[in-house]
């Protein structure tokens, strides 16, 4: 996380560029699927889905700079960690919210 | 529109004399004490050296104090409710109408649960884990002094609602429908939002605040398993609450949304849906009673180890079961509402991760056993309740593998079986282990005794008290008896009533001896000094230091080489070194800034349950602008100078001399 | 001096200030710029898990709409592409801010500071007008639960980008009459970190809320 004085100028500016330059993509290409109207439900919602989760994958690599490296590990441990218990927590919510409106039809 | 928004003179309970009466005696007590202080002219010392502090042990052991002074007032909750259930059987209507009674049962549950069993473990943390991993405090000592006054902030709220107003009749759970504003519509669901919301910011603060902490201060060469087992357990707590405080804020302030802006979440109409709330609420609560129960765990390791002079067994599982335990905490939620209309795969789901939770706790238990045996256990009041807890704990836990068969819970839900159970083990677990770690601590943390007898008269009131109160209570919710009844008609349940109500007053008779065992201990305090730090040959780091220890912990920051470093400097016979010269020690200085926050903050929620729109303006703004003056102020720190580190070290050092000498 | 002991000795009878130390030896520097990041990164991780509780809130009650609007109804997808290309523009503006303060040039970090909340701006204006709009349409967040979580979701994200630019007009003139001193230089970073979670923040926002919603 923090940013390490050694890193060249060049080096940094061109992670933000990259990062910049694939969210782009990542976010042009699932606006256009869906405005176009040329898809599918369950392929929308599967690449929407998709596009989302690589897309903040980007982000963390490229503008947080998350990493395994002895300095940053801990906030990547930190971050994973944070992740895996909201896909428990949501997941999970959503999977009894829905069983209970279905028991309730 | 009023200039004090809803609030009237009205507010003021007047036609209840129980109410009157108790704010009286409040008053002439707080009275008192004001009263003294002035007298003794200690209001320098009060703000100087304790409402300021930012170091932690102060600040820990004021967060015990709130906690003690909520046990009153929690405690006196339950001694109504036994009261009322011993005298209103057979249709009879009691003293307490249940408009009154239904605010009691809600105050009691949150009081204990927030505001007494949290600021207790808090308080324990702040004292000790810094001290054990090697620290001169934690890693954002203002913080730490905001997160204790937002939760002094958020008590004080829930204080006030007693003498303003009325407090939530929904049960400290607060469901949707009742507590939404169409089912009260009064001022009660609020303070309990506001003061849940305001407290839970300052816990959520502590739990960053210990893990950057543990993270990154632990003293040199300490690796992460070579930490006490006790900072191990908190460590696994601050995860948890870092995990899951923030859905409470979440769904608390969804509540609030729907309150007071006709948003509809949880309402009946609109599409709301009030499951999601009561899913919300338990995917925090869950997680909370594990944080309350495993630094609880941490402590009886501490105790154990220390009393039979032995390495605690299997340090590693213990690590492990509690990490397991923290995790599996976040999938286990739904068996607090299995009755509540999931289909049969989602109960089995949670019932089965429920029973599993049962097995790490059951490795931490043969760690405890196999660490008491062939050791040479020490029967002090800390032993006592770790014992207690050993056999109370475990009733508890077998009750919860009962409930934890959705078939089993369709019968006992909401029954007074579950009452019992979740007395059994926060009582049991949590609370024993405060009392243990309370009794442990102390001498470090003021540098004298408690009155040994005193402690162990007090422990068996609340051990046998606890079993008089709460057994009878497994048997009625066999027999059919629900929970928040506010009278009965039923005579096979009387006897069993009669019985719940001895066993409070029982537990009474031991709090009562716990407070006389403070006073006896603070006057006969001269005679009872811990004079070299150490008096229970402790194996960690915080018993190296003096009683209390210096303010700035360590001269030296000690050098780590394994498990129970204390032990080990002991056994290398390096301890208690004097280094050739001293270094400047960097501190940070007392600061107003975190009662000026938390004040504002608590003034805002005063101002939000009241509909006092402006006033809620002015304190939000000046929330702002005392954080920002905190952030750009200019005089934060200070060093301490070698020549006073040297004297202050010196001294304890000669105390250090003075026990070996007697001991030879 | 009051009459306390020695050990009780506190924080205020101590007159040496910190910047009256002679900045020679001192005790082991631990690495507090570095340790405020953790804790501000660790504060990052709960304000996800608040998110993530108000979108599962949104997950489970985006269908109830109460014989009202649904998100086909009132999703503009050309104008939520201008806002989303906004906030992401501004995530590279204040990346770009951040690599000026460290190479220390003050007045390259007020430029891309200012440009960042320039942008921000624009995405708070944008957000303003959409729920203005629903809301004298008659479709405000108490019309049904699909418009309270939508509302509520949209709107706490609004509200985190609104605290963000406020503590960047505040580093604004922090780092005008301060410079870019080290604590100033670790909170341009708290900053940035928390500036790149709420774009995070947004593309589930319009992935989940937007696009899902308008499929």
């Amino acid at each position: 996380m923090s940013h390490s004085a050694e890193t060249t100028a060049h080096g940094s500016v061109k992670s933000y560029l990259v990062g910049f330059v694939l969210s782009v993509i990542l976010t042009g290409i699932p606006f256009w699927m869906v405005m176009s109207g040329h898809f599918g439900k369950s392929v929308l919602f599967y690449s929407v889905v998709s596009f989302a989760i690589v897309q903040i994958v980007v982000h963390l690599k490229y503008f947080l700079h998350l990493d395994f490296s002895v300095k940053g590990r801990m906030d990547t441990f930190a971050f994973l960690f944070t992740a895996l218990i909201i896909v428990m927590v949501v997941g999970l919510s959503i999977w009894i919210i829905y069983s209970a409106n279905a028991m309730m039809m | 529109m009023s200039l004090l928004g809803n609030l009237t003179l009205d507010a003021v309970p007047y036609h209840e004399p129980i109410i009157m009466v108790t704010l009286a005696v409040i008053g002439v007590i707080g009275l008192a004490i004001v009263g003294l202080i002035t007298k003794y002219q200690k209001w320098g010392v009060l703000w100087h050296n304790w409402l300021t502090s930012v170091d932690h042990k102060r600040l820990g052991i004021m967060y015990i104090i709130l906690a003690l002074v909520m046990l009153i007032r929690g405690f006196s909750d339950a001694i109504m409710m036994r009261t009322q259930l011993a005298m209103a059987t057979n249709g009879a209507a009691g003293y307490l109408p249940p408009e009154h009674y239904d605010q009691i049962f809600t105050a009691h549950g949150i009081i204990m649960i927030i505001f007494m069993a949290m600021p207790f473990m808090i308080g324990l943390m702040n004292i000790v884990l810094p001290l054990q991993i090697g620290a001169r405090d934690v890693a954002f000592p203002f913080m730490n002094n905001l997160s204790f006054w937002l939760a002094a902030a958020g008590a004080v709220l829930i204080n006030i609602s007693l003498g303003l107003g009325e407090f939530a009749k929904t049960g400290w759970l607060a469901y949707p429908p009742l507590s939404e504003m169409s089912f009260s519509p009064g001022v009660g669901v609020d303070y309990y939002i506001w003061a849940l919301q305001i407290s839970g910011i300052g816990t959520l603060l502590t739990g960053v605040n210990f893990l950057a902490t543990v993270f990154k201060m632990r003293a040199p060469g300490m690796k992460l398993m070579q930490m006490p087992i006790f900072t191990w357990a908190c460590t696994w707590a601050n995860i948890l609450i870092v995990a899951s405080f923030p859905i409470l804020t979440a769904v608390l302030g969804l509540l609030t949304l729907d309150r007071y802006l006709d948003f509809h979440f949880f309402t009946n109409d609109g599409g709301g849906n009030a499951m999601m709330y009561i899913n919300l609420f338990w995917a925090w609560g869950h997680p909370e009673v594990y944080i309350l129960v495993l630094p609880a765990f941490g402590i009886f390791s501490e105790v154990i180890s220390t009393f039979t002079g032995k390495r605690l067994f299997g340090y590693t599982s213990m690590v492990w079961a509690s990490g397991a335990i923290s995790i599996l905490g976040f999938v286990v939620w739904l068996h607090h509402f299995f009755t509540m209309g999931s289909s049969a795969d989602v109960n089995a789901f949670f019932g089965v991760m429920t029973m599993i939770i049962a097995i790490p706790t059951g490795v931490k238990l043969f760690n405890w056993l196999f660490t008491m045996y062939r050791g040479r256990l020490r029967i002090t009041v800390p032993v006592l309740w770790t014992l207690g807890f050993m056999v109370t704990f475990s009733i508890g836990g077998m009750t919860g593998v009962l409930l934890a068969v959705p078939g089993a819970d369709y019968v006992l839900h909401n029954s007074l079986f579950l009452v019992a159970h979740f007395h059994n083990t926060i009582i049991g677990g949590a609370v024993f282990g405060y009392m243990a770690g309370f009794a442990f601590w102390f001498p470090k943390a003021t540098g004298f005794h408690l009155n040994e007898r005193l402690g162990k008269y007090s422990f068996w009131c609340w051990q046998i008290g606890f079993y008089v109160a709460f057994m009878p209570l497994y048997v009625l919710g066999f027999l059919g008896m629900t929970r928040r009844l506010n009278h009965t008609n039923n005579p096979d349940w009387n006897i069993w009533l009669y019985i719940a109500a001895l066993g409070a007053v029982i537990i009474f008779v031991g709090i009562v001896l716990q407070f006389v065992q403070l006073y006896v201990s603070i006057r006969d305090r001269k005679q009872n000094p811990d004079v070299d730090g150490d008096p229970w040959n402790g194996h960690t780091l915080e018993w190296s230091t003096a009683s209390p220890p210096q303010f700035y912990n360590f001269a030296v920051l000690p050098k780590v080489h394994d498990i129970d470093a204390f032990t080990d400097m002991k056994e290398k016979g390096i301890e208690y070194q004097a280094p050739d010269e001293y270094m400047p020690i960097h501190m940070p200085r007392n600061t107003a800034a975190g009662m000026q926050i938390a004040g504002a903050a608590g003034i805002v929620g005063f101002a939000l349950i009241w509909h006092i729109w402006w006033l809620a303006i002015v304190g939000s703004l000046g929330m702002v602008v005392a954080l920002i003056a905190r952030c750009y102020a200019k005089d934060v720190d200070y060093y301490v100078e070698p020549q006073e580190v040297a004297e202050i070290e010196r001294a304890h050092l000669a105390s250090v001399a003075t026990v070996k000498e007697e001991a030879l | 001096m009051s009459a306390v002991p020695e050990t009780l000795k506190f924080a205020n009878d101590h007159g040496l200030h910190a910047d009256d130390h002679g900045g020679g030896h001192h005790d082991e520097h631990h690495d507090t710029g570095g340790n405020t990041l953790f804790g501000f990164w660790l504060y990052l991780m709960t304000d996800c898990i608040l998110f993530a509780s108000v979108f599962a809130t949104y997950a489970v009650l985006y269908m109830n709409t109460d014989g009202g609007v649904s998100g086909k109804d009132i999703f503009d997808l050309n104008f939520v592409l201008v806002e989303t290309a906004a906030l992401l523009v501004s995530s590279i503006t204040y990346g770009f801010a951040l690599l000026c303060a460290h190479k220390q040039q003050k007045a390259g970090t007020l430029l891309w500071l200012l440009v960042t909340m320039a942008l921000g701006c624009v995405f708070i204006a944008m957000e303003v007008y959409e729920f203005h709009h629903l809301i004298v349409e008659g479709n405000g967040p108490d019309g049904s639960a699909f418009l309270s979580s939508f509302f509520a979701l949209v709107g706490m994200h609004g509200l985190h980008v609104t605290a963000g630019l406020i503590w960047m007009l505040v580093m604004v003139f922090e780092v005008l009459k301060r410079g870019l001193g080290a604590q100033t230089v670790t909170r341009l970073g708290c900053l940035s970190l928390f500036w790149h979670f709420l774009d995070i923040v947004w593309v589930c926002v319009f992935s989940v809320v937007y696009l899902l919603g308008a499929m």
